[in-house]
């Protein structure tokens, strides 16, 4: 029994990580192919990552898009919480469901949506596009986090702070949002995260200016290169130091 | 920093229940009163509209003079001192209990000798730097009541502000309450549905039951010389003898009782420890059946010996409980009758 | 005004710029879509009558129905699969490595999640192709005479998918069994269950309302996802998605492209509905 875990265990570790290390070793061939055998060690493919123009406006504007639309889809849900949190509204059910509901749907059918949408109101795709659609994806990620995260102690401090005489930007601002701080932060994060990732909203919608997963995309008709190897390895390494980071501050559970 | 409060016909629904019925009551100035009974019964809904969380169907609330119904939290001279604290866990002990100054206004200097001194008072100067989960349940107990005090409020309302301690030091906590009150001269409303600390603290107890006042006056009234049943029930063990008229005296199960009644049918309540072998009211001889050591009593069950399966319980004081079997003359002292509400 | 009705309206101001947000960009989008797949396309005009000729023509085309049996049995062999290879990793990581290398573990096992999901599915390509890592391995150690094509083909796709599952599920299994109380298979133990018994019998039933929320979850990505079936799949078997990038591409044929985006709800749906009535009778 003992053998055969440890064996399992080894087994299906090499199935997860054989392509990645595949990734980042082959990102260092000294060849034309990111294929066996290894012809040596270079950091060329690197230097023409970072040398394309393309390839790093692309970078930018999945940047700015991930921040974007995290930070709207974040105030958006954060307000939408408190909201929902304080009193029991007529329909509060009702508007539940609806912010809840685009995570239950295929992101290629909200980008799909939108396109015709887009087309029919003249918006020619683009980044504030891709940026409005994730932020349709990200907005029930956002308040289903906040929303979960506000129990019945933060209802009643919210009471106190208001019985204390705070205003309602001062109850939001001062108590609300600091009281809720891991939670807001868990949620922004996980929203840059999946807006950085995101391939199909961002395909649909952008033409012109491309987020880094389209720039990714169209880099892959040409086939298997080393410099394809060198960009999914830098977004592989900066992806894994973000999560290592979160994992060592803000998730770190206290030891008991 | 005091007011007078007044309810004037205070009905309140929600949906189609009715949780207070017409309740009217006037709290004076400076007055620590304690609105006491069980859940359900319509007090935390007396308190939320006092502390402006909920508007009255009907009726007003009136404080210092001024009709307060339909002002929010912010606008009312009332703090509330909640269940669980409701402490900001964000912030020190000290920002805690500025932060109502600060919405005042109040200069950060000013607010933080004011709050400094609030945190002095409930014993916790040399914490002012900690946060709250760096403290005793206790402790937290004392910063939310700083906080609520430090800006002066007319009223300071107390939501069950001790259920969470353990039994020692609640007893300390209504000690310190009372004397924090009386220092500060604020007019206090508790809500609580200990009866033994209604009693520890209040000059005034309303018990309430079903959005009705039962019984509104000071401890001894209400626990002597109770207005119903219910609250009679309510304040403590009471022996219930049911009895019916008999010319203008009563007739109990055991023989004809000392005591005058009006109408035909009556309940004789009597607390155990007004039970004893000397009083005014006799109950003629009983027999010990059974009898338990408590500590600060004996817990003795007697059977009168006119009316066999009818049990007394009476506290004896240490040491004066007869054998088991033993016959004894039983009297009574602050004996009441009542009408039965269920019957009538 | 009365307290509440002031709070409400507050509330309710405070819930607005989401709830718009929401109608304008996913409810309204979507009733647009759900319009637009009862129109058809005449040349390159789009003809707004409403007409159920899309979804008719969905179920007599072969190509367009073969579309929705490929993407059902891919999605289901990868729901099926990921669920064994993840439920056996999920509990020896939280069972039999060593307490002090548990979350390093866990964090090495769901490593690759967090690269880009296009990446991911080049690095398959990368590894699968003919002249890739996998092949050349087993021909040099003369296991196999000549590599077998793997890349574009339906394995391809389903090994793609796997991967990615498998980590998403090992970290849902994996929450669901440390939060277990080890005194269930204690008592089992203790009454005599061996340890097969014990994994079987008390700790597997324990953990099936997580498997099966996880196990939903895969299906409706897994059916909803263009990328990892277009890199590692090809154009040999067109899934849904694809059918409906297809659409889009090619003819600019907005209704049909709706109308097969319906389909794949109605799919997404269903799943729902058998998922949730088995989980109900599983409470009960």
């Amino acid at each position: 029994m003992r053998i055969l875990s440890w064996a399992y265990l080894v087994l299906i570790f090499v199935f997860i990580l054989l392509p990645v290390v595949a990734l980042v070793v082959f990102s260092f061939q000294d060849g034309r192919l990111p294929v066996p055998p290894l012809k040596g060690f270079t950091l060329k493919w690197y230097a023409e990552v970072i040398a394309d123009r393309d390839l790093m406006a692309a970078l930018w504007n999945s940047f700015i898009v991930a921040f974007g639309s995290s930070a709207v889809a974040l105030v958006l849900g954060f307000l939408a919480a408190s909201g929902l949190a304080r009193v029991a509204l007529p329909g509060s059910v009702v508007m539940r469901g609806v912010l809840i509901a685009p995570m239950t749907v295929s992101y290629l059918i909200i980008g799909l949506g939108l396109l015709q949408i887009f087309n029919k109101l003249g918006l020619r795709p683009s980044l504030l596009a891709t940026g409005i659609g994730h932020v349709v994806i990200n907005l029930p990620l956002c308040f289903s986090i906040i929303y979960a995260a506000m129990g019945e102690h933060q209802r009643n401090a919210l009471r106190a702070a208001r019985d204390l005489g705070a205003r309602e930007w001062q109850v939001l601002a001062l108590v609300s949002a600091p009281m809720l701080a891991p939670a807001l932060a868990a949620s922004f994060f996980l929203s840059v995260t999946f807006s950085w990732d995101e391939f199909i909203i961002a395909f649909l919608l952008t033409r012109f200016d491309i987020t880094l997963p389209v720039e990714i995309w169209s880099m892959l008709r040409s086939g298997l290169s080393p410099k394809t190897n060198a960009i999914g390895s830098l977004v592989f390494l900066v992806s894994v130091a973000i999560v290592v980071t979160l994992e060592l501050t803000l998730f770190r559970k206290p030891r008991p | 920093m005091t007011a007078e409060v007044r309810f004037e016909a205070i009905h309140h629904r929600f949906g189609n229940f009715t949780a207070l019925h017409k309740v009217d009551l006037t709290i004076a100035a400076g007055e620590f009163i304690v609105l006491l009974g069980p859940s359900g019964c319509g007090k935390t809904t007396l308190l939320s509209i006092l502390g402006g969380f909920v508007t009255p169907t009907e009726g007003k609330v009136i404080i210092n003079g001024k009709d307060m119904t339909h002002v929010p939290p912010r606008g009312r001279p009332t703090t509330t001192m909640f269940q669980d604290y409701a402490l900001f866990p964000h912030m020190t002990l000290l920002d805690n209990v500025g932060f109502g100054l600060r919405m005042r206004g109040v200069g950060k200097s000013e607010r933080r000798t004011r709050a400094q001194e609030m945190l002095e008072m409930v014993g916790l100067g040399d914490k002012a730097s900690r946060r709250p989960h760096e403290l005793s349940g206790g402790q937290r107990q004392r910063v939310a009541l700083a906080r609520a005090l430090a800006v002066s409020p007319d009223v300071l309302l107390l939501d069950e502000p001790l259920g969470a301690l353990d039994m020692k030091l609640r007893r300390q906590m209504q000690d310190e309450l009372k004397a924090i009150q009386r220092r500060v001269g604020t007019t206090f409303v508790h809500v609580t549905h200990d009866q033994e600390e209604a009693m520890a603290v209040a000059d005034r107890i309303v018990v309430m039951n079903q959005g009705r006042i039962e019984h509104c006056g000071s401890p001894e009234d209400v626990y002597l010389r109770p207005a119903s049943l219910f609250s009679a029930n309510f304040m403590g063990e009471m022996n219930r003898i049911p009895v019916t008229a008999n010319g203008q005296n009563a007739q109990s199960p055991f023989g004809p009782i000392a005591m005058t009644m009006t109408g035909r049918e009556g309940v004789l309540c009597i607390r155990p420890e007004n039970i004893g072998f000397s009083g005014d009211v006799s109950l003629g001889p009983a027999r010990l059946v059974e009898s338990g050591f408590f500590g600060t009593h004996h817990r003795c069950h007697f059977e009168p010996l006119a009316a066999e399966g009818t049990r007394i319980v009476a506290h004896l004081p240490q040491g004066s409980q007869p054998g088991i079997g033993q016959n004894v003359e039983l009297f009574a002292t602050n004996a009441v009758i009542l009408r039965d509400e269920v019957a009538a | 005004m009365s307290i509440e009705r002031f709070e409400r309206k507050q509330g309710a101001a405070l819930v607005a710029p989401a709830l718009l947000w929401t109608l304008a960009f996913f409810i309204l989008p979507f009733a647009a879509m759900i319009w637009m797949s009862l129109a058809h396309l005449e040349g390159r005009e789009i003809v707004t009558g409403p007409g159920l000729g899309n979804y008719v023509r969905i179920f007599s085309e072969p190509s367009l129905l073969r579309g929705i049996r490929v993407s059902l049995e891919i999605s289901a062999i990868v729901t099926v699969v990921s669920v064994i290879l993840a439920w056996p990793l999920a509990w020896i990581i939280a069972t039999r490595v060593p307490p002090r290398w548990r979350r390093l573990a866990l964090l090495l096992a769901v490593l690759p999640f967090w690269t880009s999901y296009v990446v991911r599915s080049y690095s398959w390509a990368l590894v699968l192709g003919e002249n890739g890592l996998v092949m050349q391995t087993l021909v040099q150690s003369g296991i196999l005479d000549a590599p077998v094509q793997i890349m574009a083909t339906r394995a391809a796709t389903i090994i793609g998918f796997i991967h990615f599952f498998v980590m998403l599920l090992t970290l849902t299994i994996y929450s669901n069994l440390v939060q277990l109380s080890p005194n269930y298979a204690r008592a089992a133990e203790d009454l005599g269950a061996s340890r097969l018994q014990v994994i079987f019998l008390v700790i597997l039933p324990l953990t099936l309302p997580g498997v099966m929320t996880g196990a939903f979850l895969t299906f409706v990505l897994c059916i909803g996802d263009y990328i990892t079936p277009q890199i590692l799949g090809g154009n040999s078997e067109l899934t849904l998605p694809q059918l409906i990038m297809l659409q889009l591409g090619r003819r600019g044929d907005y209704p049909m492209a709706s109308a097969l985006a319906v389909v794949l709800m109605v799919l997404v749906t269903l799943a729902y509905a058998a998922c949730a009535r088995w989980l109900k009778m599983e409470r009960v």
